[in-house]
């Protein structure tokens, strides 16, 4: 029987505070390098007699992913307690919102290859982080520098019906995320974690299998590796004549295998209940329409409109958009370009080419980059419209900027990059050239015709590589076949 | 009582309440609290006799909380932090292993 | 011969300030009186005398300097479940002996800001569950007017020391008639403002939705000078109202209660009220007749329910409170192979028995299948029992009837049964589902001699109008006056 997976997802992903959701305690980015129990105060340490705050700009961010992902932002959402025991939970119970959460039904539209889908969005709530632990040989120590940070969940619809729109989705509303400056997208810090649920049905049914969730999931690897593990597993079990079974599953990242983590009868009564210490959160219609007038265009409508407006290709224009600073960057240097008659398939070219490499080399990112996008322009106005310089000369300026955060021209009169365009003296390089090597000559003129390479290099090492290497090799090919009459 | 079903507790049901409230409890605590509970949970039964349909609980109809602006605040040190810590280690609080939980 | 100690704190400052007396000379006298009568009442749990003496030449200087506040130089106490930086707070546990908070509850930080001078923490029934302090870990405080018989509770070491003089003001926290019942049975003053009035950050929770800081005093006035000071809004409690504290003390006086119009209940034949706890009642809705007040007759109809209520939300709030006990960060550390036995047997053995109770209780009432019909539908009969409230408002100014259905009953006479040791707080259970301000004053004494306690309720945020009605009363009666014979003999 041909069988065809049900996949769902819930993504938490922390919201970027600079403290935490229900106390003043600090966030910083690096918490899981810090000293353990530093970042800590009565409220994050549930000291008895502590209570939580909601903070203000959690909400906000919450309401800004709400919006970007077409949900309805709730006018009055709830905070509650879950209550589990557990040596990371200080409160014995997580405030987090459940029976009414910050926002409901919206979707994230998702490109897979070549294919669009629509992936909806079950609802969004806030949260608050658990602590750390580290577990050794004489006792499990606990770190609660992280406990009470805030986190965005966001659960979608059993949309999803393979591994890669899975993988596609995710990664989608990581970028998605980023561009809101709700989170860094960093998912080596865990920054974003997955939960994806599985269960599998006959192709064309219309009934939901039983399904297993599989958890701490921390790259976009080990969710599609997982999923597609755990899509194998339950075909395998219809395949025998055996039946799916509840279960909470994780995923060994190192040794790409799943793991049971607990049965159904192991199942948690969380008794929730709304946290009397917080009253329900409202929302007004004005903070939402404020929020909605900051919300920046979200990577995958600014992709369209580069396709449609500037021509690009859109494997470039995928490269440019996921980070923001870079799309910007981006996008600024092609209206600086436009200016002046640079093509923004060139920009994009330089992009991804020349100035990938150079940041790659940098650790300080595209904010840090000492080259303006009004300068990068004028280098590729240099180059293309002006033929004041070669490609060769055009890298090599760059990586100089780059280094010195000098303009393009300053760089070009200080190293005498210019390019000769002056026929007389590019004709004058060629004849002392061809003077100076019969012997190469004279194996062109035998047939050996590649050996014209040979000349324009000769040519450009003369002119110190100021030469247009076209214009070298037209010079090269009319003298050498003067030369040819001349013989004869 | 009303609701004689869902308020005379069984020894198991106490025991699952101690479960999940993670209180270790002798057997006579569990007699006890079952005959209590019990008691307890029959005179609270009489509520399901009030008819309470359109009602909504308070907090739907409360006061909203003040929210906090995001701004970082003081910490506590780590001395502090620690000090009523009944096992403490490396900046850390100790407990007894954590897998045998799973 | 009347002992400094004796003074209220509104004479008290009066003194202070004309110079007659010095905070020293005050807050030795207190801790003398301590040291005469505290084996016997054992109301506190913690003293800090070489602190308070610090505190107290410090205000003296202060005062010298010429400063004045509010509280200068008032040697004042704090139940043990309020956080005192620095000062251990046990909350009348096992589970908290020895933990010391890293800082102050914001009413103590204000009582502090105000001048007064710390003497100590009061004993308490553990978690503040119970309704004689016979649950504390540690030992029972005994009633001043009787040292056979119960304080009340939860505040009960609070109510002892106020009506011991082993402090001229005291804080307690009220969350089902805590403040109200042992004042009741101390023959002190106790209030419980308006939920929300004062802060909560730094009290060790029981049950969220219901816990209010209130003030113990020996009459209106002193009453009115602490409420003052500690009520206000809190950015650090989310429940916090908005409005800001008044000074209650500069409009206490009214010359009649000419007007007013005074809501009596009809007692429920369940509520088991003594005769004399009647009597007094009666005499004392006289009193306000004869004041100018008007007594209307009231209903609310849903008022027999609280006790259910209130025995579902406050142990369902409490189970989660109190699931942060957990010996991991503080508190009671039970020897373990793992955390789940670590957990379970720190819980075990650091609660008592109270307060297992009401986590079992509360753990059920949550619990998957019993949520609807236990939590919720306490939750919706609490919105009933506040609109009664609001209906019963809209005819009256305020209520009045006794604060507890009998005065101090026996040490141990009802520790065996906790649905009789509840119904000691069934008069005050009402007000603090309905979230509403409520006040008991002095009224009359039992045939034993033993204090009877009148209970003024007001609407939400009427705490200066349930003030004025308690303060004409009192300046009708002299019932706040007598103070117990322990103290002639000490
Ligand atoms: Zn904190």
């Amino acid at each position: 029987m041909e069988y065809e997976a049900v996949i769902g997802l819930e993504v938490h992903a922390q919201v970027h505070t600079r403290s935490k959701m229900f106390c003043a305690c600090p966030v910083v980015p690096d918490t899981g390098n810090l000293p353990p129990n530093t970042y800590v105060c009565p409220v994050c340490l549930a000291l008895p007699g502590a209570l939580p705050v909601v903070n203000r700009q959690a909400v906000a961010l919450g309401i800004r992913a709400a919006l970007a992902l077409h949900c309805a932002v709730q006018p009055l959402s709830v905070f509650a307690r879950k209550s589990y025991f557990y040596p990371d939970l200080p409160k014995g119970y997580q405030i987090t919102q459940y029976a009414h959460p910050l926002a409901r039904n919206g979707y994230l539209e998702v490109d897979v290859s070549q294919r669009f889908c629509r992936i909806g969005i079950t609802r969004i709530h806030l949260e608050e982080d658990t602590g750390k632990l580290y577990h050794g040989n004489d006792g499990t120590r606990v770190d609660f520098n992280r406990a009470g940070v805030p986190l965005l969940e966001i659960v979608s619809e059993p949309d999803m019906r393979s591994p890669d729109e899975a993988r596609a989705y995710a990664m989608a509303l990581r970028d998605v995320l980023v561009y809101l400056g709700l989170n860094t997208g960093d998912m080596e810090k865990g920054m974003i974690r997955f939960e994806a649920n599985v269960s599998i049905r006959p192709q064309g049914s219309g009934t939901l299998g039983t399904r297993t969730e599989i958890k701490n999931l921390n790259s976009f690897r080990a969710l599609s590796r997982a999923v597609d593990a755990e899509i194998a597993r339950q075909i395998a079990i219809l395949n025998s004549g055996g039946q799916v079974t509840l279960k909470t599953l994780g995923w060994d990242a190192a040794g790409e295998q799943l793991f049971v983590q607990r049965n159904k009868e192991q199942a948690h009564d969380y008794r929730y209940f709304p946290d009397p210490d917080i009253p329900p959160l409202a929302v007004t219609p004005e903070w939402v329409a404020s929020i909605a007038a900051s919300l920046p265009e979200l990577p995958r409508a600014r992709k369209a409109r580069w396709v449609a407006h500037y021509g690009l290709r859109e494997e470039d224009a995928a490269l440019l958009v996921p980070d923001r600073a870079l799309a910007g960057y981006f996008e600024a240097a092609v209206k600086h370009g436009l200016g002046c008659g640079v093509a923004p398939q060139d920009v994009a070219n330089w992009m991804t080419g020349e100035v990938f490499r150079l940041l790659k080399a940098r650790t300080s990112g595209i904010t840090g980059a000492r080259v303006s996008p009004e300068r990068l322009a004028a280098l590729l106005r240099l180059l293309y419209v002006e033929d004041a310089i070669n490609v060769a000369s055009a890298k090599k300026i760059l990586e100089v900027m780059f280094e010195t955060g000098e303009s393009p021209e300053r760089v070009v009169e200080r190293l005498g990059l210019s390019q000769i365009s002056d026929p007389a003296l590019l004709e004058a390089v060629a004849t002392r050239v061809i003077r100076d090597s019969p012997t190469q000559v004279a194996q062109y003129l035998d047939g050996k015709e590649p050996l014209i390479g040979w000349f324009v290099g000769q040519i450009m090492r003369e002119t110190r590589g100021k030469a247009e290497p076209g214009q070298a090799q037209e010079i090269a090919r009319v003298f050498l076949e003067r030369e040819r009459s001349n013989r004869f | 009582m009303e609701n004689e079903s869902i308020t005379s507790l069984t020894r198991e049901e106490v025991e699952r309440i101690a479960v999940l409230a993670h209180l270790s409890l002798s057997d006579a605590e569990v007699a006890l609290y079952r005959e209590q509970l019990s008691v307890i949970l029959a005179h609270a039964a009489r509520l399901q006799a009030v008819d309470a349909g359109g009602t909504l609980p308070p907090a739907a109809v409360g006061r909203r909380p003040v929210l906090r602006e995001d701004e970082p605040g003081a910490t506590l040190s780590r001395e502090e932090a620690l000090f009523n810590g009944p096992d403490c280690d490396a900046g850390c609080f100790r407990v007894p292993p954590v897998k045998a939980m799973e | 011969m009347i002992a400094l100690c004796d003074l209220t704190a509104h004479e008290a400052l009066d003194l202070l300030r004309s110079g007659e007396i010095t905070s020293v000379a005050l807050t030795a006298s207190a801790l003398d009186r301590i040291l005469a009568v505290d084996n016997d009442v054992c109301a506190y749990l913690t003293l800090t005398p070489e602190q308070a003496l610090a505190e107290a030449s410090a205000a003296d200087a202060l005062r010298r300097a010429g400063q004045d506040l509010p509280l200068l130089g008032i040697p004042v106490a704090f139940k043990d479940n309020l956080s005192t930086r620095g000062i251990p707070t046990s909350c009348g546990s096992r589970m908290l002996d020895g933990y010391v908070p890293p800082y102050d509850a914001t009413v103590v930080r204000r009582v502090k800001e105000a001048g007064a001078v710390v003497l100590g923490k009061t004993n308490m029934d553990a978690f503040a569950m119970g309704s004689s302090t016979e649950n504390s870990a540690f030992f029972p405080t005994h009633n001043p007017w009787d040292l056979a018989r119960v304080p009340g509770g939860s505040s009960g070491g609070s109510a002892a020391a106020v009506a011991a003089g082993e402090a001229l003001l005291a804080l307690g926290s009220d969350t089902g008639g805590s403040v109200r019942q042992p004042a009741a049975l101390c023959g002190v003053v106790g209030v419980r403002p308006t939920y929300g009035l004062c802060s909560r950050y730094g009290l060790i929770a029981f049950a969220s939705s219901l816990d209010q800081v209130g003030p113990v005093a020996r009459d209106v006035t002193d009453a009115a000078l602490l409420l003052g000071v500690i009520a206000g809004h809190d950015p650090a409690d989310s429940t916090s109202r908005l409005d800001s504290g008044s000074d209650y003390t500069a409009y206490l006086a009214r010359k009649d209660l000419a007007g007013l119009r005074v809501g009596v209940l009809q007692s429920h034949p369940e509520d088991g009220i003594q005769a004399e706890v009647a009597d007094a009642t009666r005499r004392a809705l006289k009193t306000l007749r004869d004041l100018g007040a008007e007594l209307v007759d009231v209903s609310l109809p849903h008022g027999v329910y609280a006790l259910s209520t209130y025995y579902l939300i406050a142990p369902a709030e409490a189970s989660a409170n109190l699931a942060r006990f957990d010996g991991v960060r503080y508190g009671f550390r039970a020897a373990a192979d793992t955390v789940e036995a670590l957990f379970s047997r720190a819980r075990g053995a650091g609660f008592g028995p109270e307060v297992k109770r009401r986590i079992m209780l509360g753990t059920y009432a949550l619990s998957a299948g019993y949520y609807e019909a236990f939590y919720i539908q306490a939750q919706k009969v609490r919105t009933l029992i506040r609109a009664d409230f609001d209906a019963a408002f809209e005819a009256v100014d305020v209520i009045v009837g006794p604060t507890s259905p009998t005065t101090a009953f026996m040490l141990g006479e009802r520790v065996a049964d906790p649905l009789e040791m509840y119904r000691a707080d069934a008069l005050t259970l009402s007000q603090a589902l309905a979230g509403i301000p409520a006040i008991s004053v002095p009224c009359g004494f039992d045939a034993a001699g033993l204090p009877v306690g009148l209970q003024i309720t007001a609407p939400e945020m009427q705490e200066l109008r349930m003030l004025q009605v308690a303060f004409a009363f009192e300046q009708a009666t002299d019932w706040h006056r007598r103070r117990p014979s322990l103290i002639e003999s000490s």
